[in-house]
């Protein structure tokens, strides 16, 4: 079941005295439950996409249909109702939270939002999310300030799954994450999709974090889509300029003098 | 409370502190320390300060306790200057998230009427202000409020332009959290820190405007304040200086209370956040 | 090779902080190598880095010694280059791209105004930035970020420093980006007969280019050696679990793909 489909989606800036295509004709699909990967430099509009995809900026044009619906047309009270529906997680795991929030109130307002759980069950509700991410119920009185990076992504999670959405779009939400972190959040993301059919956007400059998680990819340049395939198609039999200097650019574990010599 | 106590390791935060409380003090036992009016005759006319027990300070052209006199005014002070604050900050509040929320035409006009606001010197607002309506206390407070209202609102729409582009804010929306909840629990709290920062320099200049006001005159004729009582001493300075001379030393150690407060407070913030 | 910096028992301490940034270093900086620090978040390699340069903040407590074989301390600019982590922070945004070259060089070479510009203009030309004359009056916010990390390469080499010390330099760059700006220091370095010490959190990364590399956590140095060594054979567990979580395309997948 097709869950979105984005058709000729398109998004202008104003930049220096000229108008930028950030978005130049956009169409891709997700399927419920799947993961689509969005490769591509920066500059190649995924951002963009992601922003727009959202309702954070207004479509130049195009159309974008949610669960069957004019996503787009929606606004006010039904936009906001429906959003429970399509949640994000950003990249920025410092600027990403309300400096002055706890970590209950944090996760416990998309429940209060949305009305999924009553106000007697939220404590509950919020202890059991935090589990699900891998953190102790303890932290639920905790300033977002006194938890670590890795922490706080995990708790965005945990916000984005509270609404029980149908999808998620993350954009670079592990990028900023050390090394040893990321393994352990991918792993909890594609767990939570085989548990709870969320399909994910999975925005990246990264093609091995895709190549990780993704069932399909696409890889963006200029503001358009050049390429979409299987994940395993695209990274290992790239097609366009973009997608090669992506796969490119992905580091190798050198460990032989004569391999780097060759390089 | 960390707050309280980074704020007293400041040798600035902790003077401050002080003297405000002392002066705080003063003004809610004034009825205790010096019962009766102050602007009674007390005694025989130009006391000299420090010779009579009954009058520590002296007692002015008419007999007035001198002492009386700057207790009571404290009070005068302490509340011009605080609500006149308070209402600059309300006023400057409201305009600048008026404006940084709106944007576009909105934005614009209220700009150029903050700018209006800017440019008029404040003390001369304030004397046209009460020259016209008259002088009482809640005409000195809002014809003070008027000119210094303009900062807090040029610095709170500021603090919204920028707030309003963090990603918490971006979450927030998507989250699906209504735009006037995002305006006051996600938004304004933040805003508000640098913008309170402000308060302290606003009560200074009121509590100095208030006192100017009174000298030239133009202050609530029925309440005793410091400026009253300095113009009252110009006629006699050469004879009996004291008579301006205490309500002076008054003023001064008010707002230099304030500002040590100001200053401690401002390094006790910057250490948390820099600790964060 | 020879030794540069003879770097023993460095410990440091930040002002307000209860424990140390850094503790018990010892390492060896060799003339002419490319060594590689590598660490996660935390693992004290930026204070390595600022320590090394004479960066730190005031009020850092400096433990230990570092002993730089040329008898002097390093001067900034002109024994040392630097390139710091956000090109968009450490370039001025109100001088130009040739003023902000030049810089070093006028200062330390003692260039006239002109020669100073022909100068900048040639290095940027060096670190392939395309058309040159333009950028050398641009400003910095007309460049995109990778464009900008050539630009501090550019200024950081201007005096012909002899060691150039890199603080994680790509890692707010994507990753199309980080390979070309590795790949041009790379270059420079080895045309110029350069040191160069490249702190980064991705130890793929070092293995491209490193000679050794010397692997930091939580305050420590774990483990040094040659690239080839320490990856083939890592002597520390925690050098063998950053191996273990590296990932790239011949990672199998986490998802399993068919029956969609």
């Amino acid at each position: 079941m097709t869950l979105l489909d984005i058709r000729d989606l398109r998004k202008r800036y104003a930049s220096g005295g000229r108008d930028v295509a950030a978005l130049d004709g956009v169409s891709l699909t997700l399927a419920a439950g799947e993961t689509l990967g969005l490769a591509g430099a920066s500059g190649s509009g995924k951002s963009t996409l992601a922003r727009v995809l959202t309702r954070l900026v207004p479509a130049d044009g195009g159309t974008i249909h949610f669960e069957s619906e004019d996503w787009l047309a929606l606004s006010g009270g039904e936009l906001r109702r429906r959003r429970a529906k399509m949640q994000m997680v950003f990249q920025d795991v410092l600027g990403a939270f309300n400096p002055r929030a706890t970590v209950a109130a944090v996760i416990e307002d998309p429940l209060r939002i949305h009305g999924t759980v009553p106000k007697a069950g939220r404590e509950r509700e919020v202890a059991a999310l935090l589990d699900r991410v891998g953190l102790p119920a303890s932290y639920a009185a905790r300033s977002i300030r006194d938890v670590s990076g890795g922490q706080r992504q995990r708790i965005a999670i945990a916000r984005a799954i509270a609404a029980r959405p149908a999808m998620i779009v993350l954009d670079e939400a592990i990028s900023a994450l050390d090394v040893s972190l990321r393994e352990r959040i991918l792993e909890l993301l594609v767990a939570l999709q085989v548990e709870r059919g969320i399909a994910y956007l999975f925005i990246s400059h990264d093609l091995a974090v895709l190549a990780a998680v993704s069932h399909r990819v696409a890889i963006m340049d200029g503001g358009r889509i050049v390429e979409t395939g299987p994940a395993a198609a695209v990274t290992g039999a790239p097609q366009s300029q973009a997608a090669r200097a992506l796969v490119r650019a992905v580091p190798r574990l050198i460990i032989r003098q004569e391999d780097r010599n060759a390089v | 409370m960390r707050l309280l106590r980074n704020l007293l390791r400041t040798p600035e935060g902790a003077t401050g502190l002080c003297l405000l409380v002392v002066l705080a003090l003063v003004a809610l036992l004034a009825p205790v320390l010096s019962p009766g009016d102050p602007l009674r005759i007390a005694g025989r006319a130009l006391t000299v300060p420090f010779t009579d027990p009954a009058f520590p300070l002296g007692t002015d052209r008419l007999g007035r306790d001198v002492l009386a006199g700057i207790v009571h005014g404290a009070r005068t002070s302490l509340l011009v200057g605080l609500a006149a604050a308070c209402a600059a900050l309300a006023i400057g509040l409201c305009i600048g998230l008026a404006a940084g929320f709106a944007g576009g035409l909105v934005d614009e006009a209220l700009m150029r009427v903050v700018d209006a606001f800017q440019i008029v010197p404040s003390f001369l607002l304030a004397l046209a202000f009460v020259s016209v309506i008259g002088a009482s206390v809640p005409v000195v407070v809002l014809a003070i409020a008027l000119g210094a209202w303009a900062d807090p609102a040029r610095l709170t729409r500021a603090e919204v332009l920028s707030v309003r582009e963090r990603d918490y804010v971006a979450s927030a929306r998507v989250a699906g959290m209504h735009p006037v909840e995002i305006a006051l629990r996600e938004i304004l709290p933040n805003v508000l820190p640098p913008v309170l920062a402000l308060s302290a320099i606003i009560v200074a200049a009121a509590i100095l405007t208030e006192a100017a006001l009174s000298f030239l005159g133009l202050g609530d004729p029925n309440i005793v304040t410091w400026g009253s009582m300095i113009a009252e001493g110009r006629n006699v300075l050469r004879s009996s200086p004291f008579l301006s001379i205490f309500p002076g030393i008054a003023l001064v150690a008010t707002v230099v209370g304030v500002y040590l407060l100001s200053e401690g407070l401002g390094k006790a913030l910057a250490h948390r956040g820099g600790a964060a | 090779m020879t030794a540069l910096c003879e770097i023993r028992q460095l410990a440091v301490t930040y002002r307000g902080q209860p424990a140390s940034a850094l503790r018990d270093i010892d390492l060896d900086i060799r003339t002419g190598e490319r060594l590689a620090i590598i660490g996660e978040s935390g693992s004290g390699k930026s204070t390595f880095a600022r320590a090394l340069a004479g960066l730190l903040p005031d009020g850092a407590r400096v433990a230990g010694s570092l002993c730089w074989m040329a008898g002097h301390a390093p001067r900034a600019g002109r024994d040392i280059g630097f390139v710091f982590q956000d090109p968009s922070a450490s370039l001025n945004p109100v001088l130009t791209i040739g003023e902000q070259v030049a810089e070093g060089a006028r200062r330390h070479l003692g260039l006239s105004r002109r020669q100073g510009q022909a100068h900048a203009l040639d290095m940027l030309a060096r670190v392939h930035i395309p058309d040159p004359e333009r950028t050398l009056h641009a400003f910095p916010h007309l460049l995109s970020g990778g464009q900008r990390q050539r630009v501090a390469i550019a200024a950081a080499l201007a005096a012909k420093p002899g060691l150039l010390i890199a603080d994680e330099p790509t890692s707010a760059l994507d990753m199309v980006v980080q390979a070309d700006i590795v790949a041009l220091l790379d270059e420079l370095v080895r045309d110029g007969g350069m040191t160069l010490v490249f702190v980064t959190h991705d130890i793929a990364l070092a293995s491209g280019f490193a000679d050794r590399v010397a692997i930091f956590h939580d305050g420590q140095l774990v483990e040094t050696g040659s690239t080839a060594e320490v990856l083939a054979a890592p002597q520390a567990a925690y050098t063998a679990a950053l191996i273990a979580s590296h990932r790239d395309l011949a990672t199998p997948p986490l998802i399993r793909e068919a029956g969609r």
